[in-house]
């Protein structure tokens, strides 16, 4: 994105230079895009597991339920600091864990009504205590609504390392019980056959996407953390076919998108950073949908396409077989329109120039075309198991 | 027959969903070293019997032991072959990754699978024929190969008594062969397999043992004892027309 604009005009690539410069030297910018970047990287890895296990709403569930925590932690501290808040943000999203897991298992409800369920419950609420704390003038100071949205701007130099603290522990914690990770997210009740405590596991790596959204919270708010989780996975799966590959990628398409919105919104353009950096994230996974070699969308245009063209040419080689094996002569010239009457719908010509291309057919006098040597015995080759089938 | 004998035993065993019981009250002896085929009509409970049995869901009522001591205790000793069905085959996962995952529970805590591990799951691959497919991207299989990587993955739990949900459910006809020349395999190493099966023609062929259930136990033992018109007229209600084809094919 932004390398592309950079080349447009000698302006924009000041623009490009000084957005470098600042990320290199700007304090307030650095410390931003740092924050940002740690916060790609762990919703990244916590994302990639949440998007294989068909969880994306389990993260929207959580960040919309940490909502209430952090009010409740500011009313019962009266502390503004990040730390504390953020506290209070985990402890709701354990709080609404809890509960999901509970409900499912008490009530015939499905997991994705209690899902709903429970994100609209916490989220009403908090909203609930946000407006009740406007009224109060310290609150408003304390800045609670940048929760909703998020306001990476207000990041400190404390609360970054706070954030790589608490995801570098994530992190650590992903890296150890790696292969129970993988098994419960392909084949949970064969791990349990195993012995090995899956409901445990699973409850693991559940608080630690929490941990996730508690650390995205500030700069990307309960409302968009949704998309930090979902996207970098779904756009990294695009691109491997590997579990390991697959999450170190979501984390760097994660990092990318959290330092490239850091750095878009210092523009000094009064964009929000929280926005910004889902849009980035967005565009990424946008390429990567229609990009992305064997899954992308035009990979499989592509495919489609060269399959139905050679069938085509298929058809017509063996067409031209059939209507010379009526003559005596295999390689009998026949006229373009005899082919196209048989053939049907189909650019007959482009077809014949792919067999001619290939050798396997010749033109005559310009509108009649034959077989050659060669092309006798590949239509022989292929018709040879039909007319098998038909004995 | 002396209990420390048998392989398995599954006693007064009930299950429910809600108010509805799948599963009634099911007793079952099976002596080590038998291939067993557990029929029965959709719905009659066979799955939910083994998952019950391995301890997958909680039973109302039941108990069961493996070589004489209580399941939670002889984990080590049971692999299991869940439906194929049962997982994503898009995971991002390399056949040979999903074989050694038969290995976790022996691994502990932290510990990754080592080279030795590695070369246990190929030996594995290569014992249902999938030797050339350890690299291959699990979502490029078909449903057969599927089936024996799944196979694998037991083996390489390398257990005394195999638990198998539908092994022959939808395979080609490489992967039926070689299924059961794995069978006869597991049973020539003294090895005990449960086994979910559909096709009833091939029970007297592919299995010795065979254990009839509709919700209840209605029989089971060795196949040529149990596997009656009568019980199977009993498991089945009237839906039997395939009776009479199986004299045809009872092998001569």
């Amino acid at each position: 994105m932004v390398a592309g604009s950079a080349s447009l005009t000698s302006d924009k690539t000041m623009s490009l230079l000084d957005l470098l410069n600042s990320l290199l030297f700007d304090h307030t910018i650095r410390t931003v895009a740092l924050g940002t970047a740690t916060l790609g990287i762990v919703s990244g890895v916590l994302g990639s597991f949440a998007v294989l296990r068909k969880q994306s709403l389990l993260g929207d569930a959580l960040s919309h339920a940490a909502l209430p925590g952090v009010a409740i932690a500011y009313m019962l501290t009266g502390s503004k600091s990040p730390a504390v808040l953020m506290l209070g943000a985990g402890a709701a999203g354990v709080l609404a864990i809890l509960l999901l897991i509970n409900i499912t298992r008490q009530t015939r409800l499905k997991e994705d009504s209690v899902l709903g369920i429970v994100l609209s419950v916490f989220f009403g609420f908090g909203l609930l205590l946000l407006t009740f704390l406007q009224r109060n003038p310290d609150a408003r100071q304390a800045g609670l609504n940048t929760f909703l949205f998020g306001q990476a701007a207000t990041l400190l130099t404390r609360d970054v390392v706070t954030m790589a603290i608490f995801g570098g522990l994530a992190l650590l914690f992903v890296a150890v019980f790696w292969k129970e990770f993988k098994l419960l997210s392909f084949d949970r009740e064969f791990g349990a056959s195993l012995g090995l405590p899956m409901p445990r596991i699973d409850m693991l790596l559940t608080t630690l996407l929490v941990v996730a959204v508690v650390i995205g919270l500030q700069a990307v708010g309960v409302v968009l953390m949704s998309a930090m989780l979902v996207a970098p996975g779904a756009a990294a799966r695009q691109w491997t076919n590997h579990l390991g590959r697959m999450t170190l990628l979501s984390a760097l398409f994660g990092a990318l998108a959290g330092v490239a919105g850091a750095l878009l919104s210092s523009l000094g353009t009064g964009l929000s950073t929280g926005p910004v950096i889902v849009l980035c994230i967005s565009v990424i996974v946008l390429f990567s949908l229609v990009m992305a070699p064997n899954r992308g969308l035009l990979w499989n245009y592509l495919r489609q396409w060269r399959n139905r063209r050679r069938l085509r040419t298929e058809a017509v080689l063996e067409n031209i077989y059939l209507m010379s094996s009526q003559h005596d002569d295999p390689s009998h010239p026949h006229a373009i329109t005899a082919l196209e009457a048989v053939s049907g719908a189909g650019n007959v010509r482009r077809s014949l120039e792919e067999l001619q291309r290939r050798g396997l057919a010749v033109p005559y006098d310009g509108n009649k075309w034959a077989l050659t040597a060669e092309g006798v015995r590949a239509a022989q080759t292929r018709l040879q198991p039909a007319q098998k089938d038909e004995k | 027959m002396d209990a420390d004998k048998l392989a398995v035993q599954v006693a007064d065993l009930t299950v429910a969903y809600q108010e509805k019981p799948v599963l009634w009250d099911v007793d079952l002896d099976v002596p080590q070293g038998v291939l067993m085929a557990i029929v029965g009509p959709n719905g009659a409970g066979k799955t939910t019997m083994l998952k019950a049995i391995l301890g997958l869901l909680t039973p109302a009522a039941g108990h069961v032991s493996i070589f004489g001591k209580p399941y939670q205790q002889q984990r080590s000793l049971v692999g299991y072959v869940p439906q194929r069905g049962s997982v994503d085959w898009d995971f991002p996962t390399s056949v040979l990754d999903v074989v050694m995952m038969g290995n976790y529970g022996k691994l502990g805590w932290v510990r990754r699978p080592g080279a030795a591990d590695r070369r246990a799951a190929q030996s594995a691959l290569e014992k249902v024929g999938m030797a050339d497919y350890a690299d291959r991207q699990i979502s490029q299989l078909s449903g057969g190969q599927q089936q024996r990587t799944f196979l694998a993955r037991a083996l390489m739990q390398d257990a005394q008594v195999y638990f198998m949900d539908e092994p022959f459910q939808g395979v080609d006809a490489t992967t039926e062969r070689a299924i059961v020349d794995l069978l006869k395999e597991l049973r020539a190493q003294g090895k005990t397999v449960l086994a979910v099966h559909h096709d009833l023609q091939t029970v007297p062929e592919y299995f010795d043992w065979v254990m009839l259930l509709n919700v209840r136990r209605i029989a089971s033992g060795p196949v040529n004892e149990v596997f009656t018109d009568e019980n199977l007229r009993a498991a089945y209600g009237g839906r039997v027309g395939f009776l009479n084809k199986r004299q045809d094919h009872e092998p001569a």
